[in-house]
C-alpha cells in the first residue's frame, strides 16, 4: 500500500448522526457514567454539610500558602514531566543514538516505582546522615550542617523532582505513541518546504502530538494534585494537606470535601481550557504504519549527548531506587518464602488484573457511546465527569465510595428485613468489590484517556463504511474499532494494572478484614519509619510493575510495523 | 452424678466450640504488627478470633456510614484524637466493666466509659548532651524563651501529637496565652517543621538544633534499633527532659480503645478490652512499642525503668485535650507555625 495523500485528515465536523442505532448505547453510556460518578457525587454531597464554615479561617491564615504550593507543585511537575517526557520520546523515536532501543522501554521503568517509596529512598540518600553528604563531609572536612550548604530534599523542589521522576512516563508514553503514529510524509513535506529538523519538530510533530501530550499532562497534574504521601513527607503545605487537616484535625469532613471539590473544579477548568484551545483542530489520521521511520543521523558527539539525556531519567527514576531497594532486601530475603507474603502478592495481582480489564471495558463503553452521540452535550459532559475520580486524593475518594455502597447495602438490608425477615448485612462494603470499584473510579481517567485518544483518531468514514455495509453498532465496534484501537486499549490495561499495584490510600480504608496487598504491607512498616523491614514487598511491587511496563513498550513499538 | 458430670462435659464442649466461633472485629488506627502478639495471646486464652482492618484515616467514616450493619466491634487508636472524634460523632457506646474501671486510672478513660486508654506516652523535650546543660530547660513554656532562638526542632505543628500538646496548653493557659506561646516557639525554630519525631533527634545529633519535641517511646525505638544501628547514635546524642515536673507534670497521650455503638459482638469486644488492661497484656502492649502501661503497678520494660521511671505525668483528663484539638489546629494556622 502506498502512503496515501489522506494520511492525516483534519476535520472540523463531528460525526453525522447515524440512524438505526441500538437504543441501548445511550442509556448504557449514561448508566455507566453515572455509576462511575457516584463517588464523586458523594463527595460533592458531603461538601454541602460542613460542621463549620472553614473558609474565613482558611482565607485569613493558610489558604494563600496552600494555593501557592499547589500551583508551584503542579506547574513545576507538569513542566518538567513534559520536558522530559516529550524530549526523550522524540529522541528515541526519531533519532539514531547509542542505546536507543534500550531506552525505548527503559524510559518507562520509573513508572513501576511508587512515589512514596522513591521519596523515602531519596531522603535517605540525600539527607544529612545519608551517604552523599557523609562523602562530601569526608572530602571537604566539614564538621556539622552549619559548615556548608546542601539543597534540602524535604522541600517543594524535592517534591517536584520526586513526582516528576515517577510521573513523566505518562507523558513519554503518550507522546511516543503519537510520534510513532505520525506520518513520515508529513515530516518529509515539512522538511522539503524548508523546515530544519527542529522546526519540523516544533511546527509539525509537536502540534500533531498535542492532544496526546495534553492527556499525559492532565494525568500528571491530577496525580500531583491528589498526592498526599510525598507532599506530607516533604512538609509541603498543598491543598491535600489542607483537606487532611480539616478532616482529621478539625473533625470537619464537610469542609474537607469542599476543598476537594474545589480542587476537582480547578482540574475541570484546566482541562476544558485546553480542550477549547484545540477544539478547532480535530485530527483523524490513518497512520502510514507500513513505512519505516527514517531517523535522523546525528554527529557522534550529539548522539552521545542524546544517550546521556535519556539515561538521566532512567538512572534517577529507576536504577538508583531499585538498587537501593534490592540492597535493603538482601537482609530480609526470608520474607519471600513467607506464606502470608505470597497471599499479599496474590491479592495485589488479582485486584489489579480484574480492575485493569474492567476499567478498559468501562472506557470502551463510554468512549463508544460518546462517539455515537457526538452531538449529545449531556452525555459528553457525563462521560468526561466520570474521569474526575482521579483528581481526588485517594482517601477522599474512599469516603466517596463508602457512602453509596453502604447506602445500597443498608437499603437492601432494610428491605429484606421488612419483607422477608432476613438480614443481609453489608453485601458490598468491606469486600474486594469495594476495592475494585474504587480503583475503577480512580483510574478510569487513565484507561479512558488511552481509549479516547485512539478511538478519536479513527475516522468517522470507518463507521459509515461499516454501517452502510449493514453491520450494526455492536458489530462495528467489535470488528472495526476494537482491532483498530487494540494498541491504545492494551496501553490502558497495562498502565491501570501498574497503577493499581501501587494504590495505597483507598485500599487501606476500604479493604476487608485481615486483608493486605503488597502496598498496604509496605505502608504498615514505612509509616512506622521501617521501610527496611518491608523492602522485599516494595521490591516486588516494582518487579511486578516492570513486566507490564516492558509489554507496554512493545505494544507501542508494534503500532508501527518495522517490517 | 455421672450423668450430671457428662452433661456438664457436653455443655462445656458445646460452649468451647461456640467460643471457637466467636470473633471480634477491630478497626485499628495502629499498625497490625504492633498489635499482633497481643491479639494472638488473647485468641489463645479465650478462643476468640480477632479480625483487623488497619488504616490511619477514614475508618470513622466507614463506621459511620455502615451504620447499624457495621461488622466493627472495636476501635483501637494510637492517640486520643480519633477516640474523641468517635465520641463526639456518637459512634461509640459506653463500656461498663468493673475490671476496666479497676485497672485504668480515671484520667486515662472517659467518665462515661466511651473510650479507654491502654498505654500512655509522654511528650518529651530531647536536649543535646553537648550544647544544653542539664536543667537549662524544665518546662514547655520555656520553649518560647528567646534564648532558644534558632535552636528548636519539631515535626509539623499539625501532627496529632503536637496538636494534643497544644491542646493541653490551651487547657491549662487558655487560647490567647497559648497563641503567644506558639508564636514564641515558632520564632525559635531552627528549621521549617518537617519529618517525624525521630528525625528531630537526628537533627540534634547533626547539630541542626539543640532541643527537639518527641514522644518518649521513640527513645526506646532508637536506642534498641538493630535494623538501623545508626539510630542508637541519635538517641545517645540527647538527654531526656520531662517537662513541668514542678507543676502540672509532663503532657501525656494515650493509645486506646472504644466500643462501637452497633457492635455485633459487644461481649467479646469488652472481653478483649479487659484482657488488654490486665497486667500481662499491659506489660506486653507497652513493651511492644516502649510505651508506659496505664495500669498502675505494672512493671515497665527495663530500658524505660532505667531512663524514665519516677516522672510526674499531667493528670488532666484527655477528653479535655481532645476537645481542644480543633482550636489547636487553627492556632497552628494562625501563627503560621508550619510555613
Amino acid at each position: 500500500m502506498s502512503a496515501t495523500a489522506e494520511t492525516t485528515l483534519t476535520e472540523s465536523r463531528t460525526l453525522p448522526r447515524l440512524r438505526g442505532l441500538l437504543p441501548g448505547w445511550y442509556s448504557i453510556g449514561w448508566g455507566t457514567a453515572l455509576l462511575v460518578m457516584l463517588p464523586v457525587l458523594a463527595v460533592l454531597w458531603l461538601a454541602l454539610f460542613p460542621t463549620e464554615n472553614i473558609w474565613p479561617h482558611l482565607a485569613s491564615t493558610v489558604l494563600p500558602v496552600y494555593i501557592k504550593s499547589t500551583l508551584i507543585l503542579m506547574v513545576g511537575t507538569g513542566a518538567l514531566s513534559v520536558a522530559i517526557g516529550v524530549g526523550t520520546a522524540w529522541l528515541v523515536t526519531l533519532c539514531h543514538f547509542p542505546g536507543r532501543r534500550v531506552f525505548e522501554w527503559a524510559l518507562l521503568l520509573p513508572f513501576a516505582i511508587p512515589a512514596y517509596v522513591i521519596a523515602y529512598i531519596y531522603t535517605d540518600l540525600l539527607e544529612y546522615a545519608g551517604p552523599v553528604q557523609i562523602l562530601l563531609r569526608d572530602l571537604f572536612g566539614w564538621q556539622t550542617a552549619r559548615d556548608y550548604w546542601f539543597p534540602e530534599i524535604r522541600s517543594i523542589g524535592g517534591a517536584i523532582l520526586m513526582l516528576t521522576l515517577v510521573l513523566y512516563p505518562y507523558v513519554y508514553l503518550l507522546a511516543r505513541a503519537s510520534f510513532l503514529e505520525q506520518s513520515m510524509s508529513i515530516r518529509d513535506a515539512s522538511r522539503m518546504l524548508g523546515c530544519s529538523p527542529w522546526q519540523s519538530f516544533y511546527r509539525v510533530s509537536l502540534p500533531i502530538a498535542r492532544p496526546a501530550i495534553a492527556v499525559g499532562l492532565s494525568l500528571v497534574s491530577m496525580e500531583t494534585i491528589n498526592d498526599f504521601g510525598t507532599v506530607d513527607y516533604f512538609a509541603v503545605k498543598s491543598m491535600s494537606a489542607g483537606i487532611y487537616d480539616a478532616w482529621l484535625n478539625m473533625g470537619n469532613v464537610g469542609a474537607a470535601a469542599q476543598i476537594a471539590s474545589l480542587m476537582m473544579i480547578f482540574v475541570v477548568v484546566l482541562i476544558s481550557l485546553e480542550r477549547v484551545a484545540r477544539a478547532k483542530s480535530r485530527q483523524y489520521t490513518s497512520p502510514d504504519r507500513y513505512r519505516t521511520i527514517e531517523r535522523y543521523r546525528l554527529t557522534k558527539s550529539r548522539a552521545w549527548l542524546c544517550t546521556l539525556a535519556c539515561s538521566l531519567p532512567v538512572l534517577f527514576g529507576f536504577l538508583l531506587p531499585f538498587i537501593s531497594l534490592a540492597d535493603m532486601s538482601l537482609a530480609h530475603l526470608d520474607q519471600f518464602s513467607d506464606s502470608n507474603f505470597l497471599g499479599f502478592a496474590t491479592n495485589s495481582f488479582t485486584l489489579s488484573g480484574v480492575t485493569a480489564l474492567l476499567a478498559a471495558a468501562i472506557a470502551i463503553v463510554l468512549a463508544y457511546s460518546k462517539r455515537l452521540y457526538a452531538r449529545n452535550r449531556s452525555l459528553q459532559v457525563a462521560a468526561r465527569m466520570s474521569n474526575l475520580g482521579y483528581a481526588l486524593p485517594g482517601a477522599v475518594l474512599a469516603i466517596g465510595v463508602i457512602i453509596p455502597l453502604a447506602a445500597f447495602d443498608n437499603s437492601v438490608d432494610a428491605f429484606m428485613r421488612e419483607h422477608f425477615n432476613i438480614s443481609t448485612g453489608l453485601l458490598l462494603s468491606g469486600t474486594p468489590f469495594a476495592l475494585v470499584f474504587a480503583y475503577c473510579v480512580r483510574f478510569l481517567a487513565v484507561s479512558g484517556g488511552a481509549v479516547d485518544s485512539s478511538l478519536g483518531k479513527v475516522t468517522p468514514n470507518m463507521d459509515m463504511a461499516s454501517r452502510s455495509l449493514g453491520a450494526n453498532t455492536l458489530r462495528t465496534l467489535k470488528e472495526v474499532h476494537l482491532p483498530l484501537i487494540r494498541g491504545g486499549l492494551l496501553t490502558g490495561v497495562l498502565v491501570v494494572f501498574v497503577d493499581c499495584m501501587k494504590e495505597l490510600p483507598a485500599t487501606l480504608i476500604l479493604r476487608p478484614f485481615n486483608y493486605d496487598t503488597l502496598a498496604t504491607y509496605v505502608y504498615q512498616y514505612a509509616s512506622d519509619e521501617q521501610i527496611e523491614s518491608c523492602s522485599p514487598a516494595a521490591l516486588l511491587i516494582v518487579l511486578v510493575g516492570i513486566i507490564p511496563v516492558i509489554l507496554l513498550s512493545r505494544t507501542i513499538t508494534a503500532t508501527r510495523a518495522s517490517r | 452424678m455421672k450423668k450430671a458430670l457428662l452433661s456438664a462435659a457436653v455443655l462445656s464442649a458445646t460452649f468451647s466450640t461456640f467460643a471457637q466461633a466467636e470473633e471480634v472485629n477491630v478497626y485499628s488506627f495502629r499498625q497490625e504488627f504492633l498489635l499482633k502478639p497481643l491479639l494472638e495471646a488473647f485468641t489463645e486464652e479465650t478462643g476468640i478470633k480477632v479480625n483487623v482492618v488497619f488504616s490511619k484515616s477514614g475508618l470513622l467514616e466507614r463506621l459511620e456510614h455502615e451504620g447499624q450493619n457495621t461488622p466493627a466491634d472495636l476501635l483501637l487508636t494510637a492517640d486520643i484524637g480519633p477516640l474523641y472524634d468517635a465520641t463526639e460523632r456518637d459512634l461509640v457506646a459506653p463500656i461498663k466493666s468493673d475490671i476496666i474501671e479497676q485497672n485504668i486510672p480515671e484520667h486515662f478513660r472517659a467518665t462515661d466509659g466511651r473510650w479507654v486508654g491502654l498505654t500512655s506516652r509522654a511528650r518529651l523535650i530531647y536536649a543535646s548532651k553537648d550544647r544544653v546543660e542539664p536543667g537549662e530547660i524544665t518546662t514547655y513554656e520555656e520553649l518560647a524563651d528567646p534564648k532558644w532562638k534558632g535552636r528548636i526542632c519539631t515535626r509539623s505543628g499539625k501532627h496529632t501529637y503536637n496538636l494534643s500538646l497544644i491542646g493541653s496548653m490551651i487547657a491549662h493557659h487558655g487560647e490567647a496565652e497559648t497563641e503567644q506561646w506558639l508564636e514564641g516557639v515558632k520564632a525559635n525554630l531552627a528549621q521549617k517543621p518537617q519529618g517525624n519525631d525521630r528525625s528531630q533527634v537526628k537533627a540534634i545529633m547533626e547539630g541542626v538544633c539543640d532541643l527537639a519535641l518527641g514522644n518518649s517511646y521513640y527513645y526506646g525505638k532508637m536506642a534498641t534499633n538493630e535494623d538501623e544501628p545508626e539510630q542508637k547514635e541519635w538517641a545517645a546524642s540527647a538527654n531526656l527532659v520531662f517537662p513541668n515536673q514542678d507543676d502540672r507534670g509532663t503532657h501525656m497521650n494515650i493509645s486506646g480503645a472504644a466500643l462501637t455503638k452497633y457492635a455485633p459482638h459487644p461481649e467479646a469486644a469488652v472481653k478483649l478490652v479487659e484482657f488488654l488492661t490486665q497486667e500481662k497484656a499491659q506489660k506486653l502492649y507497652a513493651e511492644a512499642n516502649f510505651e508506659f502501661p496505664v495500669r498502675p503497678n505494672t512493671p515497665w520494660s527495663e530500658l524505660l525503668e532505667e531512663k524514665m521511671s519516677g516522672f510526674k505525668g499531667d493528670e488532666i483528663n484527655l477528653g479535655e485535650i481532645g476537645a481542644n484539638r480543633a482550636a489547636a489546629a487553627k492556632l497552628v494556622d494562625k501563627v503560621g507555625f508550619d510555613n
